[in-house]
């Protein structure tokens, strides 16, 4: 199972990356829960930012919510009606939208950058705890899906606050 | 072929469910049926290039050589729409895999509780406040999603698509959210070089007919009765619906809300989306930002069955191929942290094997994944619904 996070390229990251690595080789996947979307403000991308009752013994309430109303706030960003998206959409207009095969989107750009505070929450904050995010946009930005690992062996890995019973206040 | 089997690299899109058609390696999306998109291709392309031929030699003499290189531009923003509206991917929502459907129905079993023998289970509705209006979100039981407000399921490409307007066959395609605007600009442009061309040809005839009769004019120039033909009959039924869809675009609603009727005075609900602005509301259509598709078309199949979740970048249609995917097969495992009501369901999930297909064996011990006939609602309107 290589190749499947994407190589960091700070120092920093490469032992936290080991954390992951550590996890999928050692945990096995034990559930999934599912933050659904946030309609209260019409289409627009937002997730609900409700604790889910499976994570209450995995990971503190306000990091959670955190995370969750960071990316609401990426995706806020991105899809923002303002003088960019128009001066955007005007000038793609004018070129028969051709300035889209060669320019990214600003969209795009916000979602490169969900990406990466993505991995960068993993490997910080949900990893070390037994749990993985999941990009929403691989899941039609319809959910957040976030994996709950159970530690497989007795020996102690870094993905230690895996463990049954006990509780992971840090 | 060779009897080696060398691993070849699959694509997503060949393993995409639904009715759609895939070329230049999934870069190209369309519906399945495009007979009357090459015909609507043949009548733009035949039509300009008959002008070209017979009235612009004319014309750019006698008149201005602006007139050819006016509807030359106008022609290639035309076309440029047109493909762009018929190939590009109109915002398909992809189908819930097998953890997440079964999530969905375990909430939904939770939700209704126990429903007496015989009974039909309750209609599988979801209802979310949207600027203080209730909407409800129906449940698609080929997604097996509860779909997002203003999305819809096309019958004939067999997806649900997010701001679903209409499936257009002259485009070969779905208009959605993606494409609206792309569909829209293609309407207007076509419009104006309709009118363009229709007048020209007026001109050109009046012009000849002056110096050498009408009878003669004709006959120099046959091709003008065909295109004024084509014309004439293209004007009623694009300028229409140019006008139709500017009406639209000024309410903030789509071709499907206005034929359900959604939002019309019966139901008491307003337009939830509307900025109660038509500049507003036209700004937000036309001028919004430009949706990334959410169908990892071009991203390899990862044939390892031993995966779990990653955060993978995202994967734009035009984006060199991103080698992963989120094919979880591995059993869910049961532990004090799962819901009481799970565990029966996590056990015997793991013995079936996971399917997108809605017909499933009733004597699994699942919930049984529910099809349009178990359900109360939809089996009394399964006409109506797409």
């Amino acid at each position: 199972m290589q190749g499947l996070v994407p190589t960091a390229t700070d120092g920093n990251m490469a032992t936290e990356f080991h954390n992951l690595q550590e996890l999928r080789h050692s945990a096995s996947l034990a559930n999934k829960v599912f933050i659904q979307r946030d309609y209260t403000e019409g289409t627009t991308c937002k997730f609900q930012t409700k604790f889910p009752s499976e994570l209450e013994s995995r990971i503190e309430r306000t990091l959670f919510e955190d995370t969750v109303k960071t990316l609401n706030n990426y995706y806020a960003e991105a899809e923002k009606i303002g003088g960019q998206s128009y001066l955007e959409g005007c000038l793609a207009c004018a070129t028969a939208y051709l300035i889209f095969l060669c320019m990214e989107t600003r969209y795009e750009k916000v979602l490169k950058k969900i990406a990466k505070y993505i991995q960068e929450q993993n490997e910080k904050i949900y990893a070390p705890r037994g749990l993985l995010i999941t990009d929403p946009i691989e899941r039609g930005m319809r959910v957040i899906e976030i994996s709950i690992y159970e530690d497989r062996g007795s020996s102690g890995s870094s993905s230690g606050s895996s463990s049954v019973s006990g509780s992971t206040a840090r | 072929m060779s009897a080696v089997m060398i691993t070849r690299k699959v694509r997503k899109w060949e393993k995409l469910p639904g009715k759609n058609t895939f070329c230049c390696d999934g870069r190209v999306m369309m519906a399945r049926q495009k007979g009357v998109f090459y015909l609507t291709l043949f009548l733009i392309i035949g039509t300009c290039s008959l002008f070209f031929a017979f009235e612009c030699p004319y014309l750019s003499l006698h008149l201005s050589p602006a007139i050819p290189v006016f509807a030359a531009v106008l022609f290639l923003f035309v076309m440029a729409m047109l493909l762009r509206t018929s190939f590009s991917d109109p915002g398909v929502l992809p189908r819930a895999l097998p953890e997440e459907a079964t999530f969905i129905e375990m909430e939904i079993e939770a939700a209704n509780g126990n429903v007496p023998a015989g009974q039909r289970p309750p209609p599988r509705i979801r209802n979310v406040q949207i600027n203080n209006q209730i909407v409800k979100l129906k449940y698609c039981y080929t997604c097996k999603i509860f779909r997002p407000p203003r999305a819809s399921h096309c019958s004939i490409c067999d997806n649900c698509v997010d701001r679903f307007d209409h499936h257009c066959p002259w485009v070969g395609n779905c208009v959605g959210k993606r494409n609206y605007r792309y569909f829209y600009l293609f309407t207007l442009s076509l419009s104006l070089l309709t009118i363009y061309i229709f007048t020209f040809d007026i001109v050109h005839v009046v012009m000849r007919s002056v110096d050498k009769g009408f009878l003669n004019t004709l006959k120099e120039t046959p091709g003008t009765v065909l295109e004024v033909l084509v014309c004439f009959f293209t004007l009623w039924s694009v300028v229409g619906l140019t006008g139709f869809h500017t009406y639209l675009i000024s309410l903030n609603q789509t071709t499907n809300e206005d034929i359900k009727g959604s939002w019309s005075g019966k139901n008491r609900i307003q337009n939830p989306y509307s900025h109660n602005n038509i500049i507003k509301n036209c700004c937000e259509v036309l001028c919004g930002p430009a949706y990334p598709s959410v169908l990892d078309r071009r991203g390899l199949m990862q044939e390892d069955p031993l995966v779990s979740a990653t955060c993978a970048a995202p994967a734009s249609s035009s984006s060199n191929p991103v080698p992963q995917t989120t094919k979880t097969t591995a059993p869910l495992i049961p532990n004090e942290h799962t819901p009481d009501e799970a565990k029966p369901g996590i056990a015997a999930s793991a013995e079936k094997t996971p399917s997108p297909k809605e017909e499933q064996p009733p004597d699994t011990k699942i919930p049984p994944l529910a099809t349009p006939e178990t359900d109360a609602e939809t089996s009394i309107a399964k006409d109506k619904t797409h």
